[in-house]
């Protein structure tokens, strides 16, 4: 069995509002040296077998279909 | 005459109940829908309700949109035969589904947007808009927290250049939409996201006014010929 972690971010030119929630809280905590943060997500994907390059395939086409918006989200996978 | 209009409802649907209410008001049949099954009864068109289906989960819309009865709501959409209002919860699984373009996200200010929100409409050119007028300024409920529409530069240039933008926001933007935007219909004009809600708009009682009522007459107007 192996797993495979896909994270998702927003695309950079897609405003990130949370993100900048984090980031000024951040500033209001004393954390001066963080000038930014953009909030994404991580999916921690089981696989039946081997991370053979059919099931990455297939977890890719997933990330695509479901996992991520591609009109707003990039995506990179990798086996953990 | 009537015309038959179903409305699907998912697991999370909160306005399925108001958008059915809504089309009884402006002289169609409304007729339930489930999401888990794969038949659309024979219905002349759809509304897909405001709520949040599958509780959102993972993104607005994006677990709706591959349920059972969006497989059968999707090609004759896409094809133009088969009207498609989406209010809200319905019009960020139109752009999840990819029947409209663009997405929606959450709100510029972070805040769940609660209010009555005027709107100027952009486009009567389509199945759901034909009685209003250009110009027309409904006052409508808004609520919603991912309600920013994005979209980008290519796509807005040409909603705008097509008489694709059907609704925008009146005065100031309230959720950090791209151009304003509140509502926007595919290539054929059967096709329509709105953010705010007309089913809240249909009646003196309950609504700020019943400016939301166009709405549903125009599926009318287009389904049968002749006004509610």
């Amino acid at each position: 069995m192996a797993r495979v972690i896909v994270d998702v971010m927003l695309k950079p030119e897609i405003l990130d509002p949370q993100g900048e929630a984090i980031a000024s809280a951040s500033a209001r905590l004393g954390f001066p040296a963080i000038t930014s943060v953009r909030q994404g997500k991580r999916f921690e994907v089981e696989i039946d077998g081997p991370a053979s390059e059919t099931v990455l395939t297939e977890v890719r086409e997933m990330a695509q279909t479901l996992l991520a918006n591609p009109v707003i989200e990039d995506f990179e996978l990798r086996v953990e | 005459m009537t015309a038959r209009v179903g409305v699907v409802t998912f697991p999370g649907s909160l306005d399925d109940r108001d958008a059915a209410r809504a089309l009884r008001i402006a002289g169609a049949t409304p007729v339930p829908l489930w999401h888990g099954d794969a038949d659309l009864r024979g219905v002349d068109a759809v509304v897909l309700p405001g709520g949040f289906s599958y509780g959102d989960y993972l993104r607005c819309g994006a677990i709706a949109r591959f349920a059972p009865i969006m497989a059968e709501i999707l090609p004759p959409a896409a094809a133009g035969r088969l009207p498609v209002l989406g209010i809200c919860n319905g019009f960020q699984i139109l752009c999840e589904s990819a029947l409209l373009p663009g997405a929606l996200t959450r709100n510029s200010s972070l805040h769940f947007v609660c209010r009555d929100q005027r709107l100027r409409i952009e486009s009567t050119d389509t199945a759901w808009t034909g009685d209003y007028r250009v110009g027309d300024e409904p006052l409508i409920p808004l609520k919603s927290g991912e309600g920013g529409y994005v979209a980008d530069a290519a796509t807005l240039a040409e909603l705008t250049a097509n008489g694709r933008v059907v609704a925008r926001y009146a005065g100031a933007n309230p959720n950090g939409s791209a151009d304003a935007i509140a509502g926007i219909t595919n290539e054929h004009g059967n096709v329509v996201g709105l953010m705010p809600h007309p089913e809240h708009a249909v009646e003196e009682l309950t609504g700020p006014s019943t400016d939301g009522l166009p709405f549903f007459t125009s599926i009318m107007s287009r389904l049968v010929g002749t006004p509610a």
